[in-house]
Order: C-alpha cells, then sequence, then structure tokens
C-alpha cells in the first residue's frame, strides 16, 4: 500500500458517503431524543432508539483537539507535518478530519477556531476535510 | 445502566506464580509464540507448577489460547481469549478470578508474548478500509498509536492547564526509576530539556514522551487463595479488579480531558477491594505516552483533576515520594511490547513480594491500571499482601 487510504463503504455508512459525494456532511439523529451522533450506525447511541434518521449538517465546526504528525502514514510524505484533528460539528456530534486551508503549525491551529467542511476527492470517494470559517457565516 | 452491582466481599485468588521472558528488550531470535511460552515456563517454574497443573488458560490473539495450551501441552476446561488491547491481562486476572470462584477452573495461566520490535511471527497490524476506523481515521493519516492516543493531549492542556514542561517531567520521573532497574532498555538520567530537544514525533509529543517498542514476554498463575502457602514465593492477593469500555474510535471518547473507562475501572476495583487512596502504598498505570499518567491519576482519584500534571512535576511519583508510580521505569524507559499491561501486573507482584528492583516500602497494596487501544478500554486490579479482611 503506497497511496492514501481510501474508506470502503458499507451500508451502515453509504449515506454518509453519498452525501459526501454531494458535498453535503449528511449525519443522523435520533426522533426520539432529537440528538445528533456519529458515525453513522442504525441504533441512537443516547437513548437506544433505532428510529433514527438522516439530515444534512450545516458543515459548521470548531477544532477540539489535535495533533500535527511527522511521521507519516503511507501517501501523506509530501504533507508531512500535517495535522489529525478532531472538530466538534456545530449539531454536537465530533468527528477526525485533516484541515486544509491553513498551515498546519500550533500558531495557526488554535482550539476552538471556527471552521467549515470542504471535499476532497480520493479515489472514488469524496472526502470531508476542514477549513477556517470565512467572514460570511 | 448505572446500576452499580454489590461488589464481592472478598478476593478469593491470589497470583501464585509470575515471570517475565529471560530478557526484553531486541529479542529477533525469539517468535511470538516463543515469548508466550518462555513466560509461561519461567511462571510456572516461579510457581513451583508444572503444565499439568494448569486447566485454564488466558491469552489475546494471536497466537490465542487455543494455540498457547496446544503448544505446553495443556488441555485447558476453560479459556479467555478477551483482546481487547494492553490492559487484556489484567481483564484475565479479573476473568480467572470469576472461573475459580465459579469452580471452572483451578489454576489458571495468563500468557503474554509478543515481538513488538521485532515482528518475528506476528501479525500484520492496520484496520481494514470498510472498519469504521478505515473509514473514519485511516483516510486522515492515523499510522499507530502516536497518530491517535495523543489526539486528546492539547485539550486537556488548554482545559486543565497542562505545560509542556509538565508533560516532559513525567517521563524524566519515570527514567529516574529506571535508572535503578538493570533490566531497562533506558537507564540514564534525562531533563526536561533533554525531552524537548527530542525528535517531534506527533505534536505535541516528542520521540521521548512515547513508549519503547520491544519485544518480551510475560505469564502469571492464578489459584484459589485457600492454597496461599503452598508455592515458593509469597502469595500475591487479588483483592479487586474492574473493567470498562469506552469508544472504538478516539474521536468518540466522551470527554478529551478525562477517561471514562479509567474511572469506572478503578472504582470497581477500589469497591471490591474496599479501598481508597490512602491505602494505596504502589501505583502502576499503563504508560503509552506522558499523559496517561496525567490522566489515570486523576481518574482514580489520587488528585483533582488538573493537579496531576503539577504532583508529578513536583516529585510526588518519582524514588523518594509518596506515590511511588511506574516504578520499573514503564512503557516509557523500561519495556513496551505493544501490549504492555502484563510488564504492569509484573513490576506489583514483584513489589508486593518485596524483590523489586526499585523496591519501595510498604507496597502492601499495589494497584495497576492498564488501557487497551485508544483510551478504548480499561483493567484495574487492587493486589495485596495480605488477604481481603472479612466485610
Amino acid at each position: 500500500m503506497t497511496g492514501k487510504a481510501v474508506p470502503e463503504p458499507t451500508p451502515d455508512t453509504r449515506p454518509f458517503w453519498d452525501g459526501c459525494a454531494a458535498s453535503e456532511l449528511r449525519i443522523q439523529r435520533c426522533t426520539d431524543c432529537d440528538q445528533a451522533y456519529f458515525y453513522p450506525r442504525p441504533v441512537c447511541p443516547f437513548c437506544g432508539s433505532v428510529r433514527v434518521e438522516w439530515f444534512t449538517a450545516s458543515g459548521r465546526a470548531t477544532l477540539y483537539s489535535y495533533v500535527i504528525n511527522h511521521r507519516p502514514a503511507p501517501g501523506f510524505d509530501d504533507e508531512a507535518p500535517y495535522a489529525i484533528a478532531v472538530v466538534q460539528l456545530a449539531e454536537g456530534p465530533r468527528m477526525m478530519t485533516n484541515l486544509t486551508g491553513v498551515p498546519n503549525t500550533p500558531d495557526d491551529l488554535v482550539l476552538d477556531m471556527p471552521l467549515q467542511v470542504t471535499f476532497t476527492q480520493r479515489g472514488d470517494i469524496s472526502l470531508p476535510l476542514f477549513t477556517p470559517a470565512g467572514d460570511d457565516r | 445502566m448505572s446500576v452499580v452491582p454489590k461488589a464481592r466481599q472478598a478476593s478469593s485468588v491470589i497470583i501464585a506464580g509470575a515471570a517475565e521472558t529471560d530478557q526484553v528488550g531486541r529479542l529477533p531470535g525469539h517468535s511470538t509464540l516463543q515469548l508466550h511460552l518462555e513466560g509461561a515456563l519461567n511462571a510456572l517454574a516461579d510457581a513451583g507448577l508444572s503444565t499439568k497443573d494448569i486447566d485454564g488458560i488466558a491469552t489475546v490473539s494471536a497466537p490465542g489460547p487455543v494455540q498457547v495450551a496446544h503448544s505446553l501441552g495443556i488441555v485447558p476446561r476453560w479459556m479467555d481469549g478477551t483482546g481487547v488491547g494492553g490492559t487484556s491481562f489484567l481483564l484475565h486476572v479479573r476473568h480467572a478470578a470469576a472461573a475459580i470462584s465459579a469452580g471452572y477452573a483451578s489454576t489458571v495461566l495468563i500468557t503474554h508474548g509478543e515481538s513488538g520490535r521485532s515482528r518475528v511471527g506476528a501479525a500484520r497490524f492496520g484496520p481494514a478500509p470498510s472498519s469504521i476506523q478505515g473509514q473514519f481515521e485511516a483516510p486522515y493519516g492515523v499510522y499507530g498509536p502516536t497518530t491517535a492516543f495523543t489526539i486528546p493531549a492539547l485539550r486537556y492542556m488548554k482545559e486543565c492547564g497542562l505545560t509542556h514542561d509538565q508533560l516532559a517531567y513525567v517521563a524524566v520521573a519515570q527514567r529516574n526509576w529506571a535508572a535503578r532497574n538493570p533490566r531497562a532498555m533506558y537507564r540514564d538520567p534525562i531533563t526536561v530539556a533533554d525531552v524537548l530537544a527530542s525528535r517531534m514525533v506527533a505534536y505535541p509529543f516528542h520521540l521521548l514522551e512515547c513508549c519503547l517498542v520491544t519485544d518480551g514476554g510475560g505469564a502469571l498463575v492464578i489459584t484459589s487463595a485457600d492454597r496461599a502457602g503452598d508455592f515458593p514465593h509469597p502469595a500475591v492477593h487479588v483483592l479487586g479488579t474492574g473493567e470498562s469500555a469506552e469508544s472504538p474510535l478516539i474521536s468518540q471518547m466522551a470527554d478529551f480531558t478525562e477517561s471514562a473507562a479509567f474511572r469506572l475501572a478503578g472504582q470497581a476495583a477500589f469497591a471490591e477491594a474496599g479501598i481508597g487512596v490512602a491505602d494505596v502504598g504502589h501505583l502502576m498505570i499503563y504508560d503509552a505516552f506522558a499523559h496517561l499518567p496525567v490522566y489515570g491519576l486523576e481518574a482514580l482519584g489520587f488528585v483533582k483533576k488538573g493537579e496531576a500534571g503539577a504532583f508529578i512535576a513536583d516529585g510526588n511519583t518519582e524514588p523518594g515520594g509518596t506515590l511511588p508510580l511506574n516504578t520499573n521505569g514503564g512503557g516509557l524507559s523500561y519495556t513496551h511490547t505493544g501490549m504492555y499491561g502484563m510488564f504492569a501486573i509484573q513490576e506489583a507482584v514483584r513489589q508486593i513480594r518485596g524483590e523489586a528492583a526499585a523496591q519501595v516500602d510498604g507496597a502492601e497494596i499495589s494497584v495497576v491500571l492498564g488501557v487497551g487501544g485508544m483510551f478504548a478500554t480499561s483493567g484495574a486490579l487492587v493486589l495485596g499482601r495480605q488477604p481481603a479482611t472479612a466485610g
């Protein structure tokens, strides 16, 4: 394996990746307790309900935590050191991502900074990344 | 969901035998299976037993309990293949205690062997592209524990005030223990400046804030407490045990400033043993990275949230301190095969027996806190020189 890892969707996760292909961040929420959650799965982690639905999240997030990795994974040699971040979506759930459109340095990556989703193509998959939110929010 | 079961009244099992492989470190002449078997035979010799005395087996895959038992000529009537990361061996002790109490086995052998450095006969790692790690972590350049286990630390530093110097000092404190342990891989004293000058691995973690990668193994023999006194070495009583799990993805850890799994496993073990933090004379906290002792001290209640960094930097956990922690040098300086939990238990046993390289005074009760995956699972043990008192 020399290239970057490419996700392989499963039936549970296919709607998420289909959303990314349409440049939408589709995640799930529970129609009983109204809480949104991620990663895709058929049961609400908060109340155990199976009455869950997909919706399109705003794509707005804040930077929750990160590392800046100096030992690149396969395919990441040209980008190292690169940040591996966890962002908190405006709707509540957190997800891992990379940060684009900003130097990946401790000075430039400030926790809680506002971010906006963007998408990049990798193989057959559109992958959600995050970038600093513009002034037009 | 939050019903806490009534704790068992008293422990009923002991660690009758415990040993590591002859050497730990760089062992390119040993396969993974050989490391299991060498540890097993050493532990049996330590207990004065033979393979014919063993009727229960526990270990992680691969090679797993079937192959380890078969290789030793053991026919198990009870087995446990729980494989939830490096803390698994703590869970095996807990499960063995339950099995012995239930009569499912009388004498259980728990083995660990891992060619973590030389990778001889070792499984290849890396998630399947369709797994949740393959879909939601690997595409972002996650590549082993240095790129995932480390991610919560910056959040903790912001919210709890841990400084880079304090994080670095965790490695300094443990090196001070390793300097007293001839088997430790790294023994030369280091300073905070040395740690901060070491190569950056994954900011904010420098090389010396990350565990070693070594080869080695070890094993334990567990049996009922009414046999205490029948073995060559003093019995180590299992006074309390706990286990818990949180998230398989680091991004889904509920709060990056604390480990719920550490807290729940620790609370269960302390409750079963009927002890509080003031009773603990020796402590092992699985240190794959320098932030883990910080999270562990707070989860177990030795200090309040946000205080652990200063507590360690003030010297409380190093030689001469009030709370001896990771006295073998830990994963940061002693050894770390990949699943370090077995070595944390081994050091606690040595301290309780009074035969550790860096022996501490008054180690009547030792606590071992383990982690599996990236804050995904936890196990805790309370071990003691004396059996539990009634009530």
